[in-house]
């Protein structure tokens, strides 16, 4: 971590300019670092002489370091997965595989079943995805727009789940799930057990029941008045220009079903329906240690792949995490 | 609230049939809202609402699911009291959460706060403080397990490398629970940080202006201005953080068992193992009152905390 002090003197703003990669310096003035907004560092400061050593040094600093802390364990472990059993082991070890195989990937796609339990974990977090918005979409909604009686009691109790941590009702959701109130009916090591709880999510309706209200009342009442039903209006109205807010409850509910660990775990103990992270958990302690490296891979690439395309809703669905209440 | 849209008087202008039209209205906009709720109150019921409730009554009965449940007062909770895993899980969860905090609390301010001030490589190194908390969590836990391996795994190596003694990780009661706090936080460590940026963003450049006019440093701005100006969600977000802390349960419980010598039992990883390794589900309930008593009154500030915000 680059110490504040470094700081003192000054970070500094440049803009489209490329990091000092001018060749042989014609002593000219050095290139300004831009600011295009007001930071805690002045900008005066900033393009003073000691200040923009100041800056690169703590820019090469911060980039080195977060590289060394994020990138380089996920380096170790695509890498490691390519190494040879001997050579994992070998001390010191090689930064480099010195032979690539890709012979623990396919042994962990054989030996645990790789396949099938991405599979299973792609159709949790599928369904979970349909459930949940179908669900917390129409319940939004109704109590956005149509208001009925007793809809601020039943948003309050909604919100009200938010503050009891998912752990600590784990035991009580585990039993429902296994003897259905009422219907008696046994969802473990179904689908279901993952759906239908994953779409009681009070903070999902949170957020989307403050963008529905967000939406004049005059949209809504134009379309009543030509004479379209509830029905029609959340489908023809209101779903078409929520597309952002539902983008961001989309890709937390895949992405949350997708890492999920405590629930599956609980819910979906037969070997043939595990979801990958409990799957994979389960063999590990029988498993060559490059074998399991590449399984972690082969489970990562789902949520990166999905981070890299959706980074901003992901982050904006951050944010709006951030800042509930 | 009941505003109900009419679309003009109806049929003359007969202040009964209104009334009666209103209400029919009324009503129909009910049922079609009922409609569109019951799902999600289906979905609550059964899956939020109903087990909040039964981990209460639970917790004070003795069921085995063949008879029918036995009120037992508080004898659950003297059974887990008296537990000698009862006090480490306890005092582990707390040390978890403080160490948490001291890593995972001050560094993703700092964090923000130098990349506030960086005009280079900003998407870059947003993008890497995040990787990580998209990992699937049994992900992180078990490539941490493959670094703290006490012969080939990275940290000793790197350890090796800087001429320092190995450590033994995993193994010893000294730092199990530390190594435990470290996988948490490479894990989560992004989350706050890219939050304290957003919220660093919203600061207003010209009182950074101002006070530079009235002659405050860089340490005053950020003590004066800064911290002020990102109090609440500085507040909030240790509220958030110490409840999800206190609920550790996937790294003792795929790294270290709770051992060495109950010295990384959690609260949460108890409560599982009553429900599944002892066969005794009510205490694991008991617990679960327990932790939800602790962590409801976290919440409730938080709410307080929110709450006075938006006033």
């Amino acid at each position: 971590m680059p110490n504040l002090a470094d700081l003192t003197a000054a970070p500094a703003t440049a803009s489209p300019a490329p990091p000092e990669s001018r060749p042989p310096r014609p002593r000219r003035r050095p290139r300004r670092i831009e600011s295009e907004f007001r930071t805690a560092v002045s900008p005066h400061r900033l393009n003073s002489p000691g200040g923009r050593i100041v800056y690169w040094t703590v820019l090469v600093v911060v980039v080195v370091g977060f590289t060394a802390a994020f990138v380089f364990p996920l380096y170790w472990m695509v890498t490691g997965a390519m190494k040879s059993t001997e050579e994992l082991v070998r001390i010191p070890p090689t930064f480099l595989p010195s032979k690539v195989t890709f012979d623990a990937y396919a042994e962990a796609w054989e030996l645990m079943d790789l396949g099938r339990l991405l599979g299973n974990t792609a159709l949790y977090a599928g369904g979970a995805w349909l459930f949940t918005l179908a669900v917390d979409v129409t319940a939004a909604y109704a109590l956005s727009k149509l208001r009925p009686v007793l809809g601020k009691l039943i948003l309050a109790m909604m919100l009200a789940t938010l503050m009891i941590p998912p752990m600590v009702i784990m035991l009580p959701a585990y039993l429902t799930v296994k003897d259905l109130p009422l219907l008696g009916w046994d969802l473990l090591n179904t689908p279901w057990a993952i759906w239908l709880p994953a779409a009681a999510n009070g903070f999902n309706v949170f957020l989307l029941k403050r963008f529905f209200d967000s939406i004049p009342r005059e949209l809504l009442e134009a379309a009543e008045i030509d004479g379209a039903t509830p029905g029609r209006i959340l489908w023809s109205v209101v779903i078409p220009i929520s597309r952002p807010i539902l983008g961001v409850v989309s890709i937390l509910t895949v992405v949350n079903a997708w890492r999920d660990f405590v629930w599956p775990l609980l819910v979906l103990t037969d070997d043939e329906k595990m979801s990958v992270s409990v799957g994979i958990a389960n063999l590990s302690a029988q498993m060559p240690q490059n074998v399991l490296i590449a399984s972690l891979v082969m489970a990562s690439v789902p949520t990166i792949v999905v981070f890299l395309v959706f980074q901003r809703h992901i982050m904006a669905g951050l944010t709006a995490g951030g800042l509930k209440g | 609230m009941t505003t109900v849209t009419m679309r003009g008087p109806r049929r003359g202008d007969d202040p009964g049939r209104r009334r009666n039209a209103r209400r029919r209205l009324a009503v129909r906009r009910n049922v079609t809202a009922y409609g569109f709720l019951c799902g999600a109150l289906i979905c609550f019921a059964f899956f939020s609402w109903y087990p909040m409730v039964r981990e209460v009554v639970l917790s004070f009965q003795r069921t085995n699911f063949v008879d029918a449940p036995v009120w037992v007062g508080l004898e659950n909770f003297v059974t887990v009291v008296q537990d000698a895993a009862f006090g480490p899980a306890w005092k582990n969860t707390v040390a978890f959460t403080v160490l948490a905090l001291v890593l995972g609390y001050g560094v993703p301010f700092v964090a923000a706060l130098v990349l506030n001030e960086l005009r280079h490589a900003r998407a870059y190194l947003r993008l890497v403080v995040y990787l990580p908390v998209m990992l699937p969590p049994a992900v992180g836990v078990l490539l941490f397990q493959w670094f703290y391996e006490p012969e080939s795994g990275l940290f000793n190596q790197v350890l090796g490398f800087l001429h320092l003694p190995p450590l033994d990780w995993l193994n010893s009661t000294d730092t199990a629970l530390v190594s435990l706090v470290i996988v948490s936080t490479w894990m989560n460590l992004g989350s706050g940080t890219l939050i304290y940026l957003a919220a660093l963003q919203t600061i207003p450049g010209e009182l950074y202006e101002a006070a530079e006019l009235d002659g405050a440093g860089l340490f005053r701005r950020i003590r004066h201005i800064t911290i002020p100006q990102t109090k609440l969600i500085l507040l909030v977000m240790l509220l958030l953080q110490i409840v999800a802390t206190m609920q550790v349960f996937i790294e003792p419980y795929l790294l270290t068992g709770g051992g060495p010598e109950n010295s990384t039992v959690s609260v949460v990883y108890l409560m599982y193992q009553y429900a599944f390794n002892f066969g005794n589900i009510n205490g694991g309930n008991a617990l679960g009152v327990m932790l939800m008593i602790v962590l409801m009154v976290f919440s409730a500030v938080y709410l307080r905390v929110s709450r006075e915000d938006k006033s």
